[in-house]
């Protein structure tokens, strides 16, 4: 017998993904939340930051003590990069720290709305990918951008559904129906903007292949709770686009059969019987 | 500090810790280096490798990763990489993000 949820794994350079949801580890109360909170929402993939060693915290326990690198891939992100050289360097930190070249690039262009700087994200895609890097690049929604980084090679294209961390949900579905026709080549995964399972549900439903989200579980008012409502969200929204749901249509469609009415309906009197 | 005044002669001055420094015992005279780490100077001492400072600043090697003057230690060189005076070094970790 046949599994009717079938699906085949979401895949991302040298890794194979169960689970579609891609999950961040900042903003929580502490690193057992945190622990907790991927677990519960089923993910297989983790995005870390990179920054200074605190010198003075140093003997206290760290991250990475917390998240089992045998259950998760960690993605390391170049949040807080302002330019390409910058996120240069922090990927080929990462790569030592890892030892795996899957990478997720952001090249932000201003620090109150965090939008991506196209012009750095090109310039830093190119070059990572030319070092030998598996790119998962973050940009914004417009679909000339992604099919530019998916021509450069890119692993994934991540357009932001809204401002990282607004909770706005998909502002554009149409540019993410867009971006998920012209580009073939590689997965298209939400990134950013996500506040409730209704906006992992509707972008699932459009067809992305993935969703990464880290402060709509980590600031909600119970993270765990809300980890496990995208965890279901992810699973019914893709389901749904797997299924072919049905068109919007103008008129009813009956959902009962329109012969065999008994005499003295309105539909049998249309079919002639007395 | 020295100069020659105007008949030729030279001149020294001695600074305060000169003396200081002539009677103190020897094995004091540790040299350090000053670089900055992290965005703060710091002394270190003359001649320490990249993975000796990683040590004394007591942290796991594998969890921070090492660049000097915006070029990445990798971690296999670290023995091999000695710091010099003025060195702008960066130590990174992975911690929480989104």
């Amino acid at each position: 017998m046949t599994d009717p949820t079938y699906d085949v794994p979401l895949i991302l350079g040298e890794h194979s993904l169960g689970s579609r949801l891609l999950v961040g580890t900042g903003k929580y109360a502490d690193f057992e939340e945190t622990a907790r909170a991927l677990e519960v929402s089923g993910t297989d993939c983790v995005t870390v930051a990179v920054r200074r060693v605190n010198l003075d915290a140093s003997k206290g326990p760290s991250l990475l003590d917390h998240i089992d690198r045998e259950r998760y891939v960690v993605l390391p992100n170049t949040a807080g990069c302002f330019d390409a050289k910058s996120a240069v360097r922090t990927c080929v930190l990462s790569r030592d720290l890892l030892g795996t070249k899957l990478v997720k690039l952001e090249v932000l262009g201003d620090e109150t709305t965090l939008l991506p700087d196209p012009v750095g994200t090109l310039e830093a895609t190119e070059e990572l990918v030319s070092q030998g890097f598996d790119v998962m690049v973050y940009c914004s929604d417009d679909p000339r951008m992604c099919v530019r980084l998916a021509e450069l090679g890119a692993t994934a294209v991540m357009p932001a559904g809204s401002p990282i961390g607004s909770g706005q949900g998909i502002l554009n579905p149409n540019a993410i129906r867009i971006i998920l026709e012209l580009v073939e080549t590689c997965p298209v995964i939400v990134d950013a903007g996500v506040g409730k399972a209704s906006d992992v549900c509707a972008a699932f439903e459009l067809g992305v292949e993935g969703v990464l989200l880290n402060s709509a579980i980590a600031l909600a008012q119970d993270p765990l709770r809300m980890a496990a409502a995208m965890r279901d969200a992810a699973s019914a929204g893709r389901q749904t686009y797997l299924a072919g749901p049905i068109p919007k249509r103008l008129h009813a469609n009956a959902s009962s059969p329109t012969e065999g009415m008994i005499a003295g309906t309105s539909l049998s009197a249309a079919a002639g019987v007395s | 500090m020295s100069w020659r005044d105007r008949s030729g002669e030279l001149r020294v001055v001695r600074g305060p810790g000169f003396w200081n420094d002539v009677f103190r015992p020897r094995t004091l005279l540790h040299r350090t280096l000053k670089i900055v780490l992290n965005g703060s100077p710091m002394d270190v001492a003359d001649a320490i490798v990249v993975d000796e400072l990683v040590e004394t600043l007591a942290l796991a090697p594998e969890l921070v990763a090492v660049e000097v003057n915006g070029e990445l230690v990798a971690r296999a060189e670290r023995e091999g990489v000695q710091l010099a005076e003025g060195d702008d070094v960066e130590l990174v970790t992975l911690v929480g993000g989104g």
